[in-house]
């Protein structure tokens, strides 16, 4: 279990618990949590997932595979922070994470 | 006017194997795509990603799924429109009223949703502003490039369709490329060359900058660009072009008087039939208790909403149900049979 903490464009504060395993997309799709869109449900053929990561997080989780950045440049407004939350799987190790929201996916 | 027994919004696998199902059993129909070939989701997301739980088929591609329902669909004779997108779906006497995007229109029985999650549509540029030059010195697609000649171009994007436009154009026009990073995503032979046109500067290449504003009152006269550090770059520019994909919208289906939660449709387990009588919605953009966003439930779901179709389109004629294997009637639908 890790806790995430989702932050919307509203500076709403979502604080989940997420089962190892799952993504951080699939806590917030899960939990009802606005602003995740996951339209393509995490096949990485999207970009509607697109999230925030906390400067100091970001280089603490697993790093972007092939095809995430290729995603991320069809993004609304990426940034160099910017990751699909379905491609970040919730461990013990990012216990604690927030993300950011986007004002909107598309 | 075009008159048929069932229109199916959306050519997906859904889609397609509803038609199938339709056609078996002897009714007609049409199918509306907004995008322009067959497929839906299988073939603009995922045309070389292998697919696992097809029932009976072990392994397949999206592109591979599409060309086999599309033979399968050869004994039949069905009209596609494609690039065409249902805007408009009104009730007129006993029949639904369909009208695209295309001034086509329709009138039907039985309308059959099978939108997936929406329409395919161009993503666009985030600053609001860009919307007052949409389509006029803003554009998401060329239809016309001669428009171009001898002007100054921005293009965004870093895949091929940016590529291929950024190469096109430096033949007659200035052109500036702009992208999010350094890497491009395109085919490398192209990649290649844009980086060969920027050097002989037929290329003006702006990496990790994104679109800040656009400036101008009746005419685009510039674009302000953002680098990842902030520096503000101000070009000069006649067109603007936006190559970011594609996305999926819901689009017009949110008008025709549905029940609809979080961008799906709720329907009965029995016809997959919406709150409208005669409107259905099967596949990934129907949902009930239960409901798995696969491939082989839309085609379940299809097929029992072609049943409920016939019902309208043939009040008078009872539906009698048969297996492909044995019965003359199929077999000569199929052109199996004189």
């Amino acid at each position: 279990m890790a806790k995430i903490t989702y932050i919307t464009h509203d500076n709403q504060k979502h604080e989940v618990e997420v089962q190892n395993g799952l993504t951080v997309m699939e806590g917030a799709v899960q939990n009802d949590i606005p602003g995740i869109d996951a339209d393509c449900g995490g096949g990485m053929a999207c970009a509607t997932c697109h999230v925030y990561v906390k400067e100091d997080w970001f280089n603490k989780i697993p790093k972007k595979e092939d095809g995430e950045e290729d995603m991320l440049d069809m993004a609304f407004e990426p940034k160099t922070n910017s990751r699909l939350s379905c491609q970040i799987v919730v461990s013990d190790e990012i216990d604690g994470l927030e993300v950011n929201i986007p004002s909107k996916q598309t | 006017m075009i008159r048929t027994d069932a229109l199916i919004i959306g050519a997906g696998p859904t889609g397609l194997f509803t038609a199938h199902q339709l056609k078996l059993i002897g009714l007609n129909c049409e199918v509306v795509d907004n995008l322009d070939k067959i497929g839906g989701q299988c073939i603009e997301l995922y045309p070389d990603k292998p697919i696992y739980d097809i029932p009976a088929v072990p392994e397949c591609t999206g592109e591979e799924l599409t060309n086999n329902l599309i033979n399968q669909l050869k004994p039949f004779d069905i009209k596609f429109h494609l690039n065409e997108r249902v805007e408009e779906v009104k009730k007129e006497n006993d029949n639904w009223l369909v009208k695209t995007n295309n001034g086509t229109s329709f009138s039907t029985p039985n309308v059959i949703i099978a939108g997936g999650v929406g329409s395919f549509e161009p993503r666009k540029f985030s600053p609001k502003e860009c919307e007052k030059f949409e389509n006029k010195s803003l554009f998401y697609s060329v239809k016309d490039k001669k428009i171009f000649k001898g002007k100054n171009v921005s293009i965004f994007g870093g895949g091929d369709s940016a590529l291929d436009w950024a190469v096109e154009l430096s033949k007659e026009c200035s052109v500036n490329l702009i992208h999010r990073r350094d890497e491009f995503r395109g085919a490398q032979a192209t990649i290649d060359k844009v980086h060969q046109l920027a050097k002989d500067r037929k290329i003006n290449l702006y990496t990790q900058y994104q679109m800040g504003s656009v400036k101008g009152n009746s005419n685009l006269e510039s674009i302000d660009i953002k680098h990842d550090n902030n520096e503000i770059k101000n070009l000069k520019t006649d067109y603007v072009l936006g190559f970011f994909g594609l996305i999926m919208q819901l689009g017009p289906i949110a008008n025709w008087g549905l029940n609809i939660d979080k961008k799906t449709i709720e329907v009965d387990t029995e016809k997959f039939e919406t709150n409208q009588k005669g409107i259905y919605a099967v596949g990934d953009i129907c949902n009930y208790p239960g409901k798995l966003k696969l491939i082989l439930s839309g085609f379940h779901e299809g097929a029992l909403a072609a049943r409920a179709c016939f019902k309208l389109a043939r009040p008078n004629e009872k539906y009698r149900f048969e297996f492909t294997t044995t019965s003359t009637n199929l077999l000569k639908r199929l052109g199996k049979k004189e």
